[in-house]
């Protein structure tokens, strides 16, 4: 049975434009409950228009801050001789100099999300840093030291740089490109922890009196996705450290 | 209010239409551009750190 779409979309044109009916925004219903009704009805469709562009906008509008971002980030760590790709290569070699809040810290890749999976880390973790990428608890260790380096990144938003990390297998690499050397981590495990569970950040993570031996890593994120309720953290150790060509000592 | 917005647009149908796109791409790139990246830190749907 076909449905007579030109004619329905005419009778509805039409009704617009029947001189009877016009009026001014109230005027459509003589009746002023009806008037009432109709305009909270434009309103709340208004409404719901507005909070879908706005989830729109969250999940791709603010990734190309953090692409600009990113660009800058890299930039910065090329003129410290660590390249884009992450590849390890020729670089300025010697020991890393003081980061600052804001600055980059090194390239982040893990092959398991994609060939292409690659961020540049901030260094802070407040609203502003990790907007610009994955961002280094200040006063957690450095990459590749003994301690734990701990990163958080966006599940949703920004570019959602920890998105899939949920995806990640015990024994898969997470490699740091730090300006003196890569370091490459392989994943131990992954768990699901309350917001306020502030040992997993410690050098030992859930040991916050001990002193730290190994070099942990560890990634950060909200958890389930679309959600602030939780935190998927994925746990890793180092494996292995090649030096930059170039050092200097 | 739609109606009355529509009903109130000047010229013939294909004017009116295409004028009514522009006015709804004007709202949309005020919200985008504008009013989004101000309210997005007020909310904070994204939470990532732990410990606060």
């Amino acid at each position: 049975m076909a449905i007579p779409w030109g004619t329905i979309l005419w009778q509805m044109l039409r009704r617009t434009r029947d001189p009877v009916r016009c009026g001014g925004v109230f005027g459509h219903y003589p009746d002023p409950m009806r008037a009432a009704l109709r305009v909270l009805g434009d309103l709340s469709v208004t409404a719901g228009l507005v909070v879908l562009l706005f989830c729109a906008y969250l999940l791709w509008g603010t990734g190309s801050y953090t692409a600009g971002q990113q660009a800058l980030l890299r930039e910065e760590l090329l003129a410290e001789g660590v390249p884009p790709g992450g590849e390890a290569g020729e670089g300025r070699g010697g020991p890393p100099g003081p980061i600052r809040l804001g600055g980059a810290v090194a390239m982040l890749t893990i092959p398991r999300l994609g060939d292409d999976y690659r961020y540049a880390v901030v260094e802070g973790v407040d609203q502003d840093r990790l907007r610009m990428g994955p961002g280094h608890y200040p006063g957690t260790a450095m990459p590749g030291k003994i301690g734990n380096f701990v990163l958080s990144g966006h599940r949703t938003t920004y570019a959602a740089p920890f998105n899939r990390i949920d995806e990640l297998r015990r024994g898969d690499l997470i490699l740091v490109d730090a300006r003196e050397a890569r370091y490459t981590y392989r994943v131990t495990g992954k768990r699901v922890v309350d917001p306020a569970e502030i040992g997993v950040v410690a050098p030992v993570p859930g040991r916050p009196d001990r002193e730290p031996t190994r070099a942990l890593i560890t990634l950060s994120t909200c958890h389930p996705e679309y959600s602030a309720a939780q935190r998927l953290i994925v746990s890793g150790e180092l494996e292995e450290r090649a030096d930059r060509l170039g050092r200097s000592g | 209010m739609y109606g009355w917005i529509w009903r109130t647009l000047p010229g013939n149908l294909v004017t009116r239409g295409l004028t009514a796109l522009v006015l709804a791409g004007l709202v949309a790139a005020v919200l985008w551009y504008v009013v989004f990246p101000w309210i997005e830190p007020r909310v904070s749907l994204d939470l990532t750190t732990v410990g606060r």
